[in-house]
C-alpha cells in the first residue's frame, strides 16, 4: 500500500520557526485528521506537501518517491485560502481544472457532472462562481479537489463554513474516497467531527507534532482517570498512599474522580492497572461500589491537555 | 480505484490549456467585443469620411463641344503642368454644355470655337482652373501666331514642355500626401490602444489569480512559467485577432474606396508590419507587466506598480504621434524607432509614412527580439518568486533575489 510520508520537515519564516521536525505518515485508505491551534503549522505542512512552498529541510514522499510535479497532479488539494476564478462558470472551471490535472476533455466533463451531482451543486453548473453562496462555493471548491479522481487528498479546513447537511455530504465523500484506497489528510477545528471521521489524528502545536495516533491510543496516553460511584471520597481517599501519585480531581456526593499523576509512557500500562486496583480497593474498603470505570476523554479534552501544556523549548 | 491513468503531459500542452482558457474567456467578454467593434467602425467610418472629403476636391469635369474637342490634349497637358486634376467630357453642343453646367454634372464647359472659346461656369471659376484655362488660351493664341509666321506649333510646344526648372534644395523635404499621414496616425493610435489594453489585461489576469487565490490551486499542478506563458500567449492571440480585424477593416476600406494610390503607400506591407509590431510590442510589454503585476495582490495596486512600463509606452507614443507625421526624419523619432520598448510604438508610424527601408524595419525588429530572451528569463524569475506571496506588495529586489 502506498503511503504519504511527511518526513522531518523544517521551515522557518525569518526568525519564526513554523515547522520543527514535522513527521507523520498517512497510508492509503486512511483518514488522518490534523488538529492544532491557529498558526500551528498545519497549513504550512500542507502547502509544502503540494509544492507551493519549499521546506528548509525534510521531504514529502508518496510510495517511497519524493513528491514531484507528476505526483502532485494526482493530489486533490483544497487550499486554506479558497480559490476559484470568480467570473468563470462552475462547469467550465471544473473541466479546466480536471484538464490541467491531465484528464481528457470527455473524462473531465464526466467527472464534473458526477461531482457537481454528488455535492449538490449540479443546478448551479452554468452560473459564475461569484454568484454562488459561500456554502455552495465551498462545495465547488471540494469538487475542484476531487474532479481529477486524485490518488491523494489534502484538504485544509474542508468543513469550515458548511451547513450540517453539507458536512454530512462531505464526510461521506471523504469516507468513500478512503474506502477506495485514497489517503486523506485534512485539518479541522471541529474536533467532534475529527473524532467521528478519522482513523488517526495528529495534534500539532507551535510547528511540532505533539501527539499522534488512533484516538483510542491517544486516549490511553492522556490523563489516566477513574470514576468511582460509591462511598463519598472523604471516607476513603485519604487512605490512598501519598507515594502512589493518585489524587482526587473531583468529588460530588457519591461520585469521585481520581487521577494518576506523573506516569511515564513506558511504565503506563502496568502502573495504570496497579493504580486502578489500588483505587478500587480503597473505595471498597469504605463501602459498596456501584460502578468503577476509567474516564474516557473526548478529543476536545485531549486537545486542551496537549495544546495548553507548556512546550519544551528545544535548545536552538 | 476508478481513476484512469493520468498521462504525463508535456509542458507545452499545459501552456496550451492555460492559453485556451484565456482565449475563450476573453473573447467572450463584452468589453472585448465592444472595443473591437468600436475600433472597426471607427476605421471604416473614418475611411468613408476621408473619401467624401477627397471627393469634393477631386477631378473637375470640363465639357467640350465638338467645336472645342481638339483642345482636349492641350487642356490635359496644361492641367497636369499646374497639378490640377481635370477630366474631359464630350458633350454634343453648346446648349447641352450649358445644361450640364447648370445641373452640376459639369464643373465647367468650353463653348464657342478653339481659338476664342468661352468658359461657361455656374458662378465663378476657381483660381487654379482660371490659370489653367488662361494658359490654354495663351497657347492657342501662340500656336495661331506661330502658324501665321510659318512655324510648326507642335514642335514649339514640344520644346516648351521639355523646359524644366532645375531646383537644387539644400534641405530636401520629402513629399507626403494626406493618405500617408492618416495611415501613420492610424497605425500609431491603433498599436498604442491595443498594446496598452492587452498588456493591461495580462496584468489584471495575473492579479485576478493572485487576489482570488486560485493561483495556489493552479501552482499545485502547473509550473509558474507555464501559467505565465499561457496567459501571455492566450491574451496575445486575443489581441492579435483584434488588431487583425481593425487593420483588415481599415486597409479594406482604404482599398475599396481608392483612398490611397498604390504608388504612394504600400497598404499590404503597412498592415503586415502593424501586425508584426503588435506581436513584438505585446511580448515585451506584457512580460514586463506580468512580472510587475505579480508583485501585488489587489487590482487597485496594479496602476502604481506598472507605472514605469506604462510611461515607457506613453512617452514614445506621444513623441511618435506628434512629431513623426510631420518630421519623420527627426533624430529623436529615428532613435526611438530602434530602441526596444519604444520601437513598437514609433517604427510602425515611420513605416506607414513610407520613410523607412524594409531592411531598417527588420533591423529594428531584430534589436527588440534580441532583448526578448533576457526579458523572458527576468519576467519568469520575478513572477515565480512573487506570485504566491499574497498580502503586502513584494519588493522587486526580493522577488529577484528569492529562490
Amino acid at each position: 500500500m502506498p503511503t504519504l510520508e511527511i518526513d522531518h520537515l523544517d521551515k522557518a519564516y525569518g526568525p519564526v520557526r513554523a515547522l520543527r521536525d514535522m513527521t507523520f505518515d498517512v497510508p492509503s485508505g486512511e483518514i488522518f485528521g490534523f488538529v492544532g491551534s491557529n498558526g500551528g503549522g498545519k497549513t504550512t505542512t500542507m502547502r509544502i506537501a503540494l509544492g507551493v512552498l519549499a521546506p528548509d529541510s525534510g521531504q514529502v514522499r508518496w510510495d517511497g518517491r519524493p513528491v514531484d510535479l507528476e505526483v502532485r497532479r494526482r493530489i486533490g488539494y483544497m487550499p486554506e485560502e479558497r480559490g476559484l476564478y470568480p467570473r468563470m462558470r462552475v462547469d467550465e472551471q471544473l473541466v479546466y481544472l480536471a484538464r490541467l490535472h491531465g484528464k481528457t476533455p470527455a473524462e473531465a466533463k464526466d467527472a464534473m457532472e458526477r461531482w457537481t451531482e454528488i455535492l449538490g451543486v449540479a443546478h448551479r453548473r452554468t452560473d459564475e462562481v461569484q454568484k454562488l453562496s459561500l456554502g455552495n462555493q465551498q462545495r465547488v471548491q471540494l469538487a475542484a479537489a476531487l474532479v481529477h479522481d486524485p490518488e491523494i487528498l489534502v484538504l485544509d479546513e474542508p468543513f469550515s463554513g458548511l451547513d450540517p447537511v453539507a458536512v454530512d455530504v462531505m464526510s461521506g465523500v471523504l469516507r468513500e474516497r478512503a474506502e477506495a484506497g485514497v489517503p486523506v489528510l485534512f485539518s479541522s477545528h471541529q474536533l467532534d467531527l475529527v473524532e467521528r471521521l478519522c482513523d488517526r489524528v495528529g495534534i500539532i502545536k507551535d510547528g511540532q507534532m505533539v501527539a499522534q495516533g488512533a484516538i483510542d491510543e491517544l486516549r490511553s496516553e492522556g490523563r489516566l482517570q477513574w470514576s468511582v460511584d460509591g462511598a463519598p471520597a472523604s471516607a476513603w481517599a485519604p487512605s490512598l498512599s501519598a507515594g502512589s501519585g493518585l489524587r482526587v480531581v473531583s468529588s460530588e456526593g457519591p461520585r469521585t474522580v481520581v487521577e494518576l499523576d506523573g506516569v511515564s509512557a513506558a511504565a503506563r500500562t502496568s502502573t495504570a492497572d496497579d493504580a486502578a486496583q489500588a483505587v478500587l480497593r480503597a473505595a471498597l474498603a469504605a463501602g459498596p461500589v456501584r460502578s468503577f470505570t476509567p474516564v474516557r476523554h473526548s478529543l476536545v479534552e485531549l486537545y486542551r491537555d496537549v495544546v495548553s501544556a507548556p512546550t519544551e523549548e528545544p535548545a536552538a | 480505484m476508478s481513476a484512469s491513468p493520468i498521462v504525463p503531459s508535456s509542458g507545452w500542452s499545459t501552456v496550451r490549456l492555460v492559453a485556451g482558457r484565456e482565449l475563450t474567456t476573453r473573447m467572450r467578454s463584452r468589453a472585448y467585443v465592444v472595443t473591437t467593434l468600436v475600433m472597426l467602425v471607427a476605421v471604416v467610418v473614418g475611411g468613408v469620411v476621408l473619401h467624401l472629403a477627397q471627393g469634393s476636391s477631386s477631378a473637375k469635369v470640363v465639357g467640350l463641344t465638338p467645336q472645342t474637342a481638339s483642345l482636349t490634349q492641350p487642356l490635359e497637358a496644361a492641367a497636369k503642368a499646374a497639378d490640377d486634376d481635370v477630366e474631359v467630357k464630350q458633350v454634343p453642343d453648346d446648349a447641352a454644355a450649358k445644361a450640364g453646367v447648370e445641373d452640376g454634372s459639369l464643373d465647367a464647359a468650353l463653348t464657342g470655337d478653339t481659338t476664342s472659346f468661352t468658359v461657361v461656369v455656374k458662378k465663378d471659376l476657381d483660381s487654379t482652373s482660371a490659370a489653367v484655362l488662361t494658359s490654354l488660351r495663351q497657347q492657342t493664341a501662340l500656336a495661331n501666331a506661330i502658324q501665321k509666321l510659318g512655324g510648326d506649333p507642335s514642335a514649339v510646344s514640344q520644346q516648351l514642355s521639355d523646359v524644366q526648372l532645375d531646383v537644387a534644395p539644400l534641405q530636401p523635404q520629402a513629399q507626403r500626401d494626406g493618405a500617408q499621414i492618416v495611415a501613420g496616425y492610424v497605425a500609431g493610435i491603433l498599436l498604442f490602444i491595443t498594446l496598452q489594453t492587452c498588456a493591461q489585461l495580462v496584468a489584471q489576469g495575473v492579479v485576478e489569480e493572485k487576489s482570488s487565490r486560485v493561483v495556489e490551486l493552479l501552482l499545485a499542478t502547473v509550473r509558474p512559467w507555464q501559467l505565465m506563458a499561457g496567459k501571455v500567449l492566450g491574451i496575445g492571440v486575443v489581441g492579435l485577432v483584434q488588431v487583425g480585424v481593425v487593420v483588415l477593416g481599415g486597409a479594406g476600406t482604404a482599398a475599396a474606396l481608392g483612398l490611397v494610390k498604390a504608388s504612394d503607400i504600400d497598404l499590404g506591407a503597412t498592415a503586415l508590419w502593424a501586425l508584426v509590431w503588435f506581436v513584438v510590442g505585446f511580448l515585451m510589454y506584457s512580460l514586463a507587466l506580468a512580472a510587475l503585476a505579480a508583485l501585488v495582490s489587489r487590482q487597485e495596486d496594479i496602476g502604481s506598480v506598472t507605472a514605469p512600463v506604462v510611461m515607457l509606452m506613453i512617452v514614445p507614443y506621444v513623441i511618435g504621434i506628434s512629431i513623426a507625421p510631420w518630421n519623420p526624419d527627426s533624430p529623436i523619432v529615428v532613435w526611438l524607432s530602434y530602441l526596444p520598448f519604444c520601437a513598437p510604438l514609433v517604427m510602425p508610424i515611420r513605416i506607414a509614412l513610407g520613410t523607412v527601408e524594409t531592411w531598417q524595419a527588420i533591423v529594428s525588429v531584430l534589436i527588440s527580439l534580441a532583448l526578448l530572451p533576457a526579458l523572458v528569463w527576468l519576467a519568469g524569475r520575478i513572477y515565480s518568486n512573487a506570485v504566491l506571496r499574497t498580502g503586502a506588495r513584494v519588493k522587486l529586489k526580493d522577488a529577484l533575489r528569492a529562490a
